[in-house]
């Protein structure tokens, strides 16, 4: 009888623990780091029960490299940014269509969302839309380097061994900008962007003398910049307000070809289990109360309407320190790459690394 | 009862089989599904041409890359040489050390001095690799002490160089080459070393006719599992390397993550391993020893 009964309870447990997990949903993220802050989180899974968050920190490549991996699955919403998504969907084919009657997209800025569509749409599908926006530019210490204004600063010898900057595609495009050519104008022709890469090459390879060390974190970079072996360097904006928290004289600058924009976006992988759960979370962290506290963590602007008012006090001012309005007119937003730019990117920056000018 | 007979045996036979294949088990498993599987995949992969998206044909463009792009073949050199530079100071350094532990010290003491070498091991090579970082950066320790103590009047940069990334690794496999040979020479029998200077020789001759004879075995698995780590280590030489350093598993991660080229990663990531596989094959018939009585022993 006793056996009988505990075998009884020990069903019914398994049964409840199975119903358990069938109404639990996971909504797996694959975002940048900073991206989830635990407070949102928590907000959104007593909100949802039943939801629970998991995240995966990454960047625009291990996100195509993961996702082309499994063909599209492991992840239920990904972060890629706006440029990231044409090339790798064509080639890969790793996320699904967006259902846009699912999010709330009046909320957004006309031109953000419209930008993004522009950049994700495949055969009439829109694969993407934005979530917040940023630039990569330049920083410099006010009272070291005070006439820090254009990429082409980082090499000049008055700050030898006193830059840096990361080996990627970004300061590629930023010197090509400051040597006067538009590296972007020039995708549709890549005979010319390769001409335009390889002048580049050149002059950044002259540069490496005057480079202390190329950064690989945004950890690296602050612990140079904090400590003042270094004076100047390229960065993403967010990093800059993070130091400029912490260092009144660290600002960004946006070199004066432009600020480099960025637009990180949200996109449904191919084989996401939970897309119900991914439309839930796009809406909630877009409401302007969570707004704020993503802003905070990840010094970034999102798409909304208004967000630039709904930023933390210490981003706003550190913002309003570094952009004027014609700064803004001035953003160069990162245009798709096109199959293949990668590869001679890639080539153009192992030749840089490999080169022993400096 | 009437028993069969023999087939109580028959089923002892039957069960030791079972059970050796049982045994067996795990370990074929492990070299099928994640040794020997991954390589062949690597090797179809290598053998992909991309020639639109999605499309992809068979040949040998990617390998035709790596000796057309002087950049490839260079950076392999160069991991390999500094490879074995790092093995050779690991074995200068890790012999003595070896020896004092397995001959000099006295059994409690060897306990302790193991477990100093083991110790940095409980660490994951990123810390390890920050704390090089802390210490030699301008800002850092060694730089900061310098200062104070007057020696040196400007902060020295002592990270991103060719020999902050050697000192890196060898510490990072210094345990590698001690383990291999204190075994050995533990086994090596202390009459030996008397009878030599018995027999007149002085401290050079033993070491050269006895010591290091009887420890070759331990010396070379040393060296092979040394140097096969250096050339796969990927952390180290990113983090303590400067503008110039490249590293071959650089390379691949690059073609891999930031180029979308598996095929060419793949290709490189095998091209690796013959590398590594060649340069042992030398040693071993360099130094008249098999892999059997050297790796497969200590």
């Amino acid at each position: 009888m006793r056996i009988k009964m505990t075998v009884a309870s020990l069903l019914a447990a398994t049964m409840l623990a199975g119903a358990g997990t069938a109404q639990a949903e996971t909504l797996r993220l694959l975002t940048w780091g900073s991206y989830a802050p635990e407070e949102l989180i928590q907000k959104f899974e007593e909100e949802n029960p039943g939801i629970e968050v998991e995240v995966t920190f990454s960047n625009n490549e291990e996100m195509i490299a993961k996702l082309r991996a499994t063909g599209g699955a492991g992840y239920d919403l990904a972060q890629p940014s706006h440029d990231r998504i044409y090339a790798a969907q064509l080639e890969y084919d790793i996320y699904k269509p967006l259902d846009l009657s699912k999010i709330n997209t009046d909320a957004m800025q006309a031109k953000l969302l419209d930008g993004v569509k522009a950049n994700t749409t495949i055969n009439g599908e829109v694969y993407a839309v934005p979530h917040q926006w940023g630039t990569s530019g330049l920083m410099a210490d006010k009272t070291k380097a005070p006439d820090f204004k254009g990429w082409d600063d980082l090499c000049d010898p008055q700050y030898k061994g006193k830059t840096s900057m990361r080996l990627k595609r970004t300061i590629l495009l930023g010197t090509a900008f400051a040597m006067g050519e538009d590296p972007f104008a020039a995708y549709s022709d890549l005979e010319k962007y390769q001409q335009i890469l390889d002048r580049v090459a050149d002059k950044l390879i002259e540069c490496k003398d005057n480079i202390k060390a190329y950064w690989n974190s945004g950890d690296d970079l602050s612990a140079m910049m904090l400590s003042g072996e270094i004076v100047a360097s390229e960065t993403w904006d967010s990093t800059a307000y993070k130091l400029y928290d912490q260092n009144q004289n660290i600002v960004f600058i946006p070199p004066e070809t432009g600020a480099l924009a960025w637009i990180d976006t949200f996109a449904i992988p191919a084989k996401g289990k939970a897309d119900d759960a991914a439309y839930k979370w796009i809406n909630f962290v877009l409401r302007p109360e969570n707004v704020t506290i993503m802003s905070a963590s990840t010094g970034a602007i999102a798409s909304i309407k208004g967000a630039k008012d709904l930023l933390p006090e210490d981003k706003k001012a550190a913002v309003n320190a570094a952009f004027t309005d014609a700064d803004i007119d001035n953003l160069k937003f990162f245009a798709n790459i096109p199959p293949g730019v990668e590869d001679m990117e890639g080539r153009t920056l192992e030749k840089i690394k490999a080169a022993t000018g400096g | 009862m009437l028993r069969f007979p023999g087939g109580g045996l028959m089923l002892q036979k039957d069960f030791k089989r079972l059970a050796m294949i049982l045994l067996f088990a795990p370990f074929a498993l492990w070299i099928v599904l994640l040794v020997v599987l991954p390589h062949i995949g690597m090797i179809r992969l290598s053998l992909r041409e991309k020639v639109a998206p999605r499309v992809y044909e068979f040949g040998f463009a990617n390998y035709l890359d790596f000796v057309n792009e002087p950049i490839y073949w260079n950076t392999l050199l160069r991991t390999g040489s500094m490879s074995l530079l790092v093995t050779a100071l690991a074995l200068l350094i890790g012999f003595p050390i070896a020896y004092y532990i397995a001959k000099l010290a006295s059994n409690r003491t060897r306990g302790a001095l193991f477990l100093i070498c083991l110790i940095p091991l409980w660490v994951s090579d990123l810390i390890r690799a920050f704390g090089w970082i802390l210490l030699l950066r301008e800002t850092g320790v060694v730089s900061s002490f310098l200062q104070w103590s007057g020696i040196v009047d400007q902060p020295v940069e002592f990270l991103y160089n060719d020999v902050t990334v050697i000192v890196g690794l060898v510490y990072t496999v210094m345990l590698f080459m001690i383990v291999p040979l204190v075994s050995t020479l533990d086994g090596m029998d202390n009459s030996m070393i008397e009878a030599g200077y018995n027999l007149g020789g002085n401290g050079f001759t033993v070491l050269r006719r006895i010591i290091i004879p009887y420890a070759m075995p331990g010396i070379v698995s040393g060296c092979i599992v040394v140097f096969m780590l250096t050339a796969g280590s990927y952390l180290t030489p990113i983090l303590l390397g400067g503008k110039n350093s490249s590293w071959f598993t650089e390379q691949i991660y690059n073609q891999f993550i930031t180029r979308f080229n598996w095929e060419a990663g793949a290709a490189f990531g095998i091209l690796l391993l013959l590398f590594t596989s060649t340069v042992i094959w030398l040693g071993l018939k360099l130094s008249g020893q098999t892999l059997a009585n050297t790796v497969a022993k200590s």
